[in-house]
């Protein structure tokens, strides 16, 4: 008997292809001499020279950068702590509404949290920017930062927390010095994954930036419009980089987690 | 004050308890987990909760510890009503049933933990750690994270952890439940040790009543978020205060029966007509106490017979005394109740109660019993090792026969499990000594128990 069946790798590489084939295409096309993309004449890192010498993707980078980094500091800092309140508040009034209602923008469509963000930033008379667009972002990232965290969370031993307490520690140490080097991990991962949301998005992006704040995805979008240039090939490929970095990261710190948890609950005799 | 040779505070009404539990009432939601609580707590007690799972000692602790508010009531400590003191502002220190140790810190940093909360200097946290680690033997894996010690060394981590603050009062929640039972043991004598060492206040749950007759000063038995007896280890065992601690303590026979007032000053007059009526299941042949040859003191045949029956009961103690048995006169042979008085005959201290505890049996008698639970259901409970067994009927103010149904060798000592001829059971035990293993017991041997009249403790149903 055969495990890998003719059939089975057919359907291994199709689907593989179906997901891949585009961005391998993207990234071989990123290294074209040629300025026509779609024609192949030779081996060059040209564009790449280009890239770093156009002050526009530039800023548009930088921007970017600035709010992702941002964005995804403080999604993780009201995540985390609105996670820890969903988790530990107990049995509250309303609380199933609150644990819904941190995870409704999850699903919502992205016009419709962009739109809502326009009409609020406009209502309360605040100029668009750079910081709109970071707080945009902080919305709709720390609700994924509070799912990652609070899913660590439920796993949490109290007893950490309330043998801290008793030996003497206040609630802001035990939560400093216990639970967070604890559950630094899921912070860290949902930290990486607030900054790759912010860092791809476009659409609350565009609803809510201004002048002077063009984040990457919108420059592409718009250069797109008028053309695709190998140019933004390049660009894209040092993005698919990033991320691919990034999600490397934030897996190996979440497999070395959970082995470290296995371990340590096995080191704990039995919980009452 | 404190008595010198003994340690015994709540005996005192000048000692200061350090805990009080005044009508303490705890409930989740409409459950009661604890039920209108008093208790005083005295400092260097070694104080044992003990009741079984759910009874709310866990509940107790943590309120002690400050993570459960008392619903109603209020708790003292040192005279200080804690109800609304948060938990790191106590002078307790709790060892959890999970040890609940930091997996992130090592085992120097665990112990250190609650004294850099106390912003102390470096050097004091340092020599104070290096001494705990001494304490509990640990110097050797400080570097270590408690995943990579061994389960003992995990708990005597905790222990050192909640003991490096010198608190107050100890609370120990099953403490030493994953130990198996040597490093158990051991476990219990350092604790002890410990106490006597630093001077501090334990209260310590446990499941397993050995552990608390072991370490307690004084137990607590629980039930159902109330207190049933609170008494030292000594008292609980041996005058349990009703049916529940006794049968929770240890092992016990329950005779179930009705009182009746014994006369307080006169003997009664049926004891030794028992003992005449056991003679005929004496084996005479086996009692060297006569010789053929001599003729003064040949005793009559009953008076043998009565010699052979005692001298199995106190045969050991007998034999190495010269034999002095009294030599009745042909003309005692027909007043046979003299006959046992010169010998150990059975010393019953008049008063008390006799319990009539099956129809066509002797009633039991309880020289300690309350002559006021006349005509009431009560309960004679038994310990197995104040019955004594033995092939031959034996003279002592509790006589019943029964078969051996099972025998329970337990290296020191057994248990036989004695079916009485109405059907109930009563355990017994004897010591495996080779003196007295000579006349072996089996199954279905015909046997007697036998027991004091003071052996028992009656407790009204
Ligand atoms: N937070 C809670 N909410 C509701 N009921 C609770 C809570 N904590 C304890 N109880 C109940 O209170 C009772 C006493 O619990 P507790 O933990 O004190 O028992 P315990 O004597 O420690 O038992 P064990 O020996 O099994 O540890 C139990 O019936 C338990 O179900
Ligand atoms: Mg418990």
């Amino acid at each position: 008997m055969r495990r890998f069946s003719w059939f089975n790798a057919t359907s291994l590489t199709l689907g593989f292809a179906f997901l891949y084939l585009p961005m391998i295409i993207l990234v071989v096309y990123s290294f074209n001499d040629s300025r026509l993309v779609t024609v192949w004449a030779g081996f060059s890192t040209k564009w790449y020279g280009e890239l770093v010498r156009n002050e526009e993707f530039l800023d548009a980078a930088w921007v970017t950068v600035r709010v992702a980094f941002f964005s995804s500091c403080l999604a993780t800092v009201l995540g985390t702590m609105a996670a820890y309140v969903l988790v530990r508040a107990g049995r509250f009034r309303g609380r199933t509404l609150f644990s819904g209602m941190i995870y409704a923008p999850l699903v919502m469509p992205e016009v419709i949290t962009g739109l809502s963000l326009l009409l609020l930033f406009i209502g309360i008379g605040l100029d668009r920017g750079v910081f709109t667009v970071v707080l945009a972002h902080t919305t709709f990232a720390m609700c994924y930062v509070s799912v990652v965290v609070s899913s660590r969370l439920t796993t949490f031993d109290t007893a950490l927390e309330e043998a801290a307490l008793d030996l003497g520690a206040s609630q802001f140490d035990s939560f400093r010095l216990v639970t967070l080097p604890i559950i630094a991990p899921a912070v860290i991962s949902g930290w990486l994954l607030a900054f790759t949301l912010s860092l791809d998005d476009l659409v609350i992006a565009s609803f809510t930036t201004g002048p002077g704040a063009t984040t990457l995805p919108i420059k592409v979008f718009s250069a797109v419009r008028l053309g695709v240039s190998p140019e933004i090939n390049a660009l894209s490929t040092i993005m698919i980089g990033i991320v691919t970095v990034g999600v490397i990261i934030a897996s190996l710190i979440s497999k070395r987690a959970a082995v470290a948890q296995a371990r340590d609950e096995q080191a704990a005799p039995r919980t009452t | 004050m404190v008595n010198e040779t003994r340690f015994a505070p709540w005996d005192d009404p000048e000692a200061r308890p350090l805990i009080q539990f005044r009508g303490v009432t705890k409930r989740f939601g409409d459950f009661t987990a604890i039920d209108d609580l008093t208790l005083d707590i005295y400092p260097r007690e070694f104080f044992a909760l003990l009741g079984p799972s759910g009874c709310g000692k866990t509940t107790m602790m943590r309120m002690l510890a400050g993570f459960e508010e008392p619903t109603a009531g209020e708790i003292l400590l040192d005279g200080r009503d804690i109800a609304h003191v948060p938990p790191n502002r106590r002078p307790v220190n709790m060892m959890f049933q999970s040890y609940a140790l930091f997996p992130h810190l090592s085992v120097w940093d665990n112990i250190a933990f609650g004294l850099r909360r106390e912003s102390r200097d470096k050097a004091a946290i340092e020599a104070r750690v290096e001494e705990m680690l001494r304490l509990t033997r640990l110097t050797k894996f400080a570097r270590r994270k408690p995943h990579q010690i061994s389960g003992g060394q995990r708990q005597r981590v905790a222990l050192a952890r909640s003991l490096a603050k010198a608190p107050k009062l100890l609370l120990l929640d099953e403490p030493l439940g994953a130990l198996d039972r040597k490093l158990r043991e051991e476990t219990q004598f350092e604790l002890m040790d410990i106490q006597e060492k630093t001077g501090t206040t334990f209260v310590i749950v446990t499941h397993d009543q050995e552990e608390a007759m072991t370490v307690a000063s004084r137990v607590a038995v629980m039930d159902e978020g109330r207190i049933v007896q609170v008494a030292t280890p000594e008292v609980i065992y041996e005058a349990p205060n009703s049916v529940y601690v006794a049968d929770f303590i240890g092992d016990v026979n329950l005779l179930r029966g009705t009182a009746r007032a014994r006369p307080a000053e006169t003997a009664p007059e049926d004891q030794p007509q028992e003992t005449q009526q056991a003679a005929p299941d004496a084996m005479p042949e086996q009692v060297p106490a006569t010789k053929p040859g001599d003729r003064r003191y040949q005793p009559n045949a009953l008076g043998m017979r009565l010699h052979n029956t005692l001298a199995r009961v106190f045969g050991a103690w007998i034999e190495d005394e010269p034999k002095r048995l009294p030599a009745p006169e042909p003309a005692a042979a027909p007043k046979p109740k003299a006959a046992p008085a010169p010998a150990p005959a059975p010393d019953i201290p008049p008063g008390g109660i006799e319990i009539d505890w099956a129809q066509g049996q002797p009633a039991v008698i309880a020289a300690n019993g309350e002559p006021a639970l006349d005509g009431k259901p009560v309960v004679l409970a038994l310990r197995p090792e104040k019955v004594s067994i033995a092939k031959d009927r034996p003279v002592a103010p509790n006589v019943l026969g029964g078969k051996v149904i099972d025998i329970g060798y337990l290296g020191n000592i057994s248990t036989y499990h004695v079916q009485l001829s109405d059907g109930s059971m009563v355990k017994a035990q004897a010591t495996n000594t080779r003196r007295i293993a000579r006349r072996d017991i089996t199954w279905e041997d015909e046997v007697w128990i036998s027991f004091s009249a003071t052996a028992g403790v009656v407790l009204a149903e």
